[in-house]
């Protein structure tokens, strides 16, 4: 295939790319060269420029300087409709979907296509045939899995017929096997000669599914490379320009004692028109253990952290408890007081007041435990010196206390959003998708400093989606799907792919699904 | 039933529809518009912008049909400078929508000062041959003018254009999601003044029902709350065209049974009455809303929130 390629012009060649944003030079220069049939890997961290380069070349955003060549012709892609007239196809890291619409309508305003809906159904069902990707064209977007949402994305891109599809972190929503079946799909369409430009900082699957590769660091082009003929630590080298050193796992297994906090048949109705309930969940952390809840987003994780801080309060007081005090029916304060620190999923908005000073943003959790307050009055100079420890001890790049939140990078604000609530030194810590969004350099940081907590002797609870989170620091996973919570495996006996399947909603081993609907694995 | 009775009924429900029908516009106009994720509040302001620029092309003796364009484009202008505000200047809806309706008050009484007093001659019926003639629904359905005619064919031709047609669906996605309607390629802005010129349009044609045909004259605010009795059908309506619809008529016809209540001589003060409508539009919103469920489900996800296309 190699041989009847090289003689044909590339694919793509994005040469000088320039984009400025206000503050921020998100590409600087870039060359990008994508051979037709090439399954061509994009690299970086977060901010590194990636997404910004694949906007650019979908047409979504329009480039400051620089050329962009399709079939060795000079071309302008001026909208993204002119990008998808050249043969350009765009599957988008946060879906681009219309929740309330049915598939074959998000289809249909996703390809220009003006045939009537039924015969666009046809051709859907057409083409998720040929490809393996099941799907239905009545159903509204808001009842599908994430897997199944990303289906349709696939789907409407090939409707169009592209020569180039671009994928932006396809798999950080799925489930390993999930991620397999897509694997298979992504083959086949390099198989029948189209190019593929592979975005994502999972230097595994890169290195099993792309045949070159493009390296970003700081918005320039930091080196082109055969993935294949890398490893995972020289790949990361190039992207990150130092070695990082992954964090050491917690050494031993904690001595099993009284457990810290025990979920006792946790229960709840959704509050969300598409959200799940949480049906029964239980289980028990101990003091010294970091304890991992995986699961595919949307699947009661969310429902589960709010019950767990005391934003929404268990029908009975037993269901939640800290060492051995019924909380389910306090509020986040008084639990706080019992000892519990909560880093939540969003860190804007729920985690920090964005548009509010780094200082103030302390006082939203450590008012009471700092020490700064003082008969209804604010000490803002305890506020402020807590910050600054915070800001010094887990090393955060900000202009300092008055900083706002909003100011700060994703992992500069979660570094310090975690520091804060380490400091208050929490007897139990609970934590949603702490590194989500972060990049590798301070997620290595947050978590070496919630293993660090668990050996001094709290117990940790993390929710994530990200699997190799999960198995890095944690003692024992339980997964969630549907609103249900699998039980807890100890890491040491137990693999990703066990862990992938109960994702999937298979609880029992021996193959009976119990969710509705999932793909089985190839 | 006697003769008599037929005929008050029949008359009773005629009156009804009139006084259904400039809500039947102001709704399905600002339907459309919210459904795009564009939440215009000044209805009230619209609809006397088009009663008085209506009234005013009438009473210069220019005809009902430019006298109707003349009210749609009144409102439509309206409709354009909150765009302008709004959408191009990215300015907070709410605040906008409000301004626009004081706005529109006041300058409809400055316009209209010098027409206060003076008559037109009410926009003529046009029966329909052989249908006016049955009995009870005949002279409500089919003996009214022409605006009255429009107001019926306009709920169905816009759920068939929202629901069925290539540019409804644009339109929905855009109020659904204009990020991702922009990331698909749509002109999110240019879907949106659309929509904004058309609620606009057609609260200035309710407005033009108000001054041509309902109360042929120009008073001052005689839009009196109808504007925002609209804005609440359209939430009641959980933003369907055919339930709008529903919604004007029982605001029309508890309007009309109150005003026959007070002839009657029931024993209570007229001013109790005059509440009526206003109490069951708002009971029924409220049943109508306990199910939160089907309000998120139909309410377009992006209303009111301001779109920044990031180039």
């Amino acid at each position: 295939m190699t041989v009847s390629v090289s003689a044909a012009p590339p694919r793509l060649v994005m040469r000088g790319i320039v984009k400025r944003f206000p503050g921020c030079l998100a590409n600087d220069g870039i060359d990008l060269v994508v051979e037709a049939g090439q399954c061509h890997a994009l690299l970086g961290e977060n901010g590194a420029g990636k997404s910004t380069l694949v906007k650019i070349a979908s047409g979504v955003l329009s480039a400051d300087a620089g050329e962009i060549f399709w079939e060795g012709a000079p071309a302008a892609i001026g909208s993204p409709a002119a990008a998808r007239a050249l043969g350009i196809g765009m599957v988008f890291q946060h879906f681009s979907l219309f929740e309330s619409m049915t598939v074959a309508e998000n289809v249909a305003l996703g390809t220009g296509d003006p045939s009537p809906l039924p015969a666009l159904a046809a051709r859907i069902a057409e083409v998720s045939a040929r490809y393996g990707l099941a799907l239905d064209p009545q159903r509204r977007i808001a009842d599908l899995s994430v897997g199944e949402r990303q289906r349709v994305e696939i789907v409407r891109a090939l409707l169009q017929d592209p020569k180039l599809l671009i994928m932006d972190e396809p798999t950080s929503v799925l489930t390993p096997q999930e991620a397999q079946s897509l694997f298979g799909v992504l083959r086949r369409l390099v198989a029948e000669g189209r190019s593929i430009l592979y975005i994502s900082h999972k230097l595994a699957e890169i290195r099993i599914l792309c045949t070159a590769a493009t390296v970003l660091r700081g918005g320039r082009v930091a080196g082109t490379c055969d993935p294949r003929e890398e490893t995972a630590a020289s790949l990361g080298r190039m992207m990150i320009g130092a070695d990082f050193a992954p964090p050491a796992r917690a050494a031993a297994a904690p001595a099993p004692g009284e457990p810290r906090l025990v979920v006792d048949r946790l229960s709840m109705a959704p509050e969300m028109p598409f959200a799940p309930a949480l049906d029964a969940v239980s289980l028990a952390v101990h003091p010294g253990e970091i304890f991992g809840i995986a699961g595919v987003a949307g699947n009661g994780q969310a429902e589960l952290l709010r019950a767990l801080s005391g934003e929404s309060l268990a029908a009975v007081a037993e269901a939640v408890r800290i060492d051995g005090v019924a909380v389910g029916h306090l509020g986040p304060r008084r639990r706080r007081a019992c000892g519990m620190g909560f880093v939540p999923e969003e860190r804007l908005g729920r985690g920090a007041v964005p548009d509010m000073s780094l200082a103030d943003n302390t006082l939203l959790s450590a008012s009471r435990s700092e020490g700064m307050l003082s008969r209804g009055l604010i000490r803002f100079a305890r506020a402020r010196q807590f910050a600054e420890t915070v800001i010094g001890t887990f090393h955060v790049a900000a202009a300092g206390p008055d900083a706002a939140a909003r100011s700060l990078s994703g992992g500069n604000l979660q570094k310090f959003i975690v520091g804060r609530e380490i400091l208050q030194k929490p007897r139990l810590l609970i934590v949603g998708q702490p590194t989500w969004g972060v990049d590798a350099g301070a997620a290595a940081a947050i978590h070496r400093d919630l293993i660090a907590l668990a050996q001094e002797g709290a117990a940790v609870l993390v929710v994530s989606q990200d699997l190799d989170e999960l198995f890095s620091i944690c003692d024992r996973i339980a997964v969630m799907c549907q609103g249900r919570l699998s039980a807890a495996r100890p890491v040491r006996a137990t693999t990703v792919e066990e862990v992938g399947m109960l994702m999937g909603g298979v609880f029992h081993l021996d193959g009976t699904a119990e969710g509705p609907g999932h793909a089985p694995a190839p | 039933m006697s003769d008599a009775e037929l005929i008050t009924l029949s008359a009773i429900l005629a009156a009804m529809v009139r006084a259904a029908t400039p809500l039947a516009f102001a709704a399905l106009g600002e339907l459309v518009t919210e459904r795009a994720g564009v939440l215009n509040l000044g209805l009230e302001g619209m609809m006397l912008m088009g009663a008085v620029a209506a009234f005013g092309t009438a009473h210069a003796g220019w005809g009902y049909a430019p006298a109707i364009a003349a009210g749609a484009a009144a409102g439509a202008a309206m409709a354009a400078l909150f765009g302008l505000l709004a959408l191009t200047l990215r300015a907070n809806q709410v605040a906008c929508g409000l301004a626009l309706s004081i706005f529109g008050v006041g300058l409809s009484a400055f316009l209209g000062k010098s027409l206060i007093g003076s008559p037109v001659t009410a926009l003529p019926a046009l029966p329909v041959p052989g249908l006016a003639e049955i009995p009870v629904i005949g002279a409500a359905l089919f003996d009214q003018d022409i605006l009255v005619y429009a107001s019926f064919l306009a709920a169905p031709a816009l759920h068939w254009f929202l629901f069925k047609s290539r540019r409804g669906l644009i339109l929905r996605a855009v109020g659904e999601n204009h990020d991702a309607a922009h990331a698909i390629g749509y002109g999110v802005l240019r879907v949106r003044y659309a929509a904004v010129l058309f609620g606009g349009a057609m609260s200035g044609l309710a407005g033009a029902y108000l001054s041509l045909a309902y109360t042929p004259m120009w008073v001052e605010n005689m839009s009196s709350g109808r504007g925002w009795i609209a804005l609440a059908l359209v939430v009641f309506a959980t933003w369907r065209p055919s339930r709008a619809i529903l919604g004007a008529y029982l605001f029309g016809g508890v309007t009309i049974l109150q005003l026959h209540a007070q002839s009657w001589g029931i024993g209570v003060p007229s001013q109790a009455l005059a509440m009526l409508p206003y109490l069951a539009t708002v009971a029924v919103l409220v049943l109508i809303s306990r199910d939160e469920t089907k309000i998120k489900l139909n309410a377009p996800a992006c209303l009111g929130k301001v779109f920044h296309s990031g180039r």
